[in-house]
């Protein structure tokens, strides 16, 4: 059988069990695709560069501090904490999930397919700077890698460096600039992309 | 259990695929599977743990081969073989929620402690991987205590404890020939971690 076809089957079941609503289904994907998405993660990292308590409060506390801007609601309800880990010179931050894709659903949505790919998940805490490399990213060696292996309950965010030359940007323009892989670890930020 | 999902170190998967603005849900099926174990899990079909143990069972080679969403596929096709033979909808439901417990006992460990992971290898459900059983890490955070998946995946209560981020140097899991100045940090369970004599 099709996973189409398995996939109706399934919910037709779950249906007469009464555990979902088609309707309902269907508005969650609508939601899921439209919604919920790495713009809140994109705004939550604007906020922390241009707002220095903030940025100290979403270092100490993710969730807290992303319910500040409205975020944060049920998408991650069973998560104990939200950790952000901010990139610096000396200091890159990479989130994987080994066993199976833990991510941090409040701020940045879904996973994307590769994030959740069996090559990734292997080779992010084995090889990180490689895998990086492979990507476009090229870490000097004396910048230390911190590889984030989360386990469910515990959601990591990378806190993006700040490019240079964009002193002048207001929020929504440097949200713009904030791409969903530089908050996993996995690009770093230029002016223009 | 020493599954195909403990990936962590594995070789052979290649290079990582990463597409630019590739769809969320590429077929249409994968976008109701995601929404229709949202809504199984929140009526209580099984808790996460469950859930994501269901994904662990799943013969090796089909859990390469479905894809990412047709493992949620099987999950929920396994929990409902296994839970919903009855005319209730749900005889015992999960809870779900906030995995966040209070305990009255203090966390074993503090920031900067030495330990030693466990080495074993239960057939069920856990969050230690395998590259870092029976390796040296420090604590470097104390979390609250949780819900241990090791017990409430299979039914055998909540058993709250504490987890912590554990740091582990590259060479500790990997070797001499591990990269220079990388550090993975894994959040373990306070079962799984001994003191480091």
């Amino acid at each position: 059988m099709t996973m189409a076809l398995r996939t109706e089957a399934i919910e037709t079941l779950l249906v007469e069990k009464g555990l979902v609503k088609s309707a309902a289904v269907d508005a969650l994907v609508e939601r899921y695709e439209q919604d919920i998405g790495p713009l809140r993660g994109a705004r939550v990292v604007a906020k922390a560069w241009t707002d220095p308590k903030f940025r100290a409060r979403l270092l100490e506390d993710g969730m807290p501090a992303i319910r500040e801007l409205g975020f944060g609601d049920n998408t991650d309800a069973h998560v104990a904490r939200l950790v952000v880990k901010e990139n610096t010179e000396s200091v890159h931050n990479l989130i994987v999930c080994t066993l199976c894709s833990c991510y941090p659903w409040a701020v940045l949505g879904l996973p994307p397919a590769w994030y959740k790919s069996p090559a990734y998940r292997s080779r992010a805490v084995r090889e990180p700077r490689r895998l990086l490399a492979e990507l476009g990213l090229d870490l000097s060696p004396d910048v230390e890698v911190r590889v984030w292996d989360s386990s469910a309950e515990v959601r990591y965010m990378v806190l993006p460096q700040r490019p240079e030359g964009t002193d002048g940007l207001g929020a929504e323009e440097l949200t713009d600039l904030v791409t969903r892989d530089s908050m996993i670890g996995v690009e770093r930020l230029q002016r223009t992309r | 259990m020493n599954g195909i999902h403990d990936m962590g170190g594995m070789h052979g998967f290649g290079a990582v695929d990463r597409r630019p603005d590739e769809a969320l849900f590429p077929e249409a099926w994968q976008g109701r599977v995601c929404a229709l174990a949202g809504y199984a899990i929140g009526a209580g079909l099984a808790n996460l743990d469950a859930f994501r143990h269901a994904v662990e069972r799943m013969p090796a080679d089909r859990y390469l081969a479905d894809g990412y969403y047709g493992r949620w596929l099987y999950a929920l096709e396994t929990l409902a073989g296994e839970r919903l033979g009855g005319d209730a909808a749900v005889e015992r439901p999960d809870h779900v929620g906030s995995v966040v417990r209070e305990v009255d006992r203090e966390a074993r460990f503090a920031v900067g402690d030495a330990v030693r992971t466990w080495n074993r290898h239960p057939q069920g459900h856990t969050r230690l991987p395998g590259y870092a059983r029976d390796r040296r890490g420090v604590i470097a955070e104390v979390h609250p205590a949780c819900v241990y998946p090791d017990t409430n995946a299979e039914g055998r209560g909540e058993s709250p404890e504490y987890l912590y981020t554990v740091a582990f140097d590259s060479r500790e899991l990997w070797g001499e020939e591990a990269e220079a100045g990388a550090t993975v940090y894994i959040d373990l369970f306070e079962p799984y971690l001994e003191v480091l004599e």
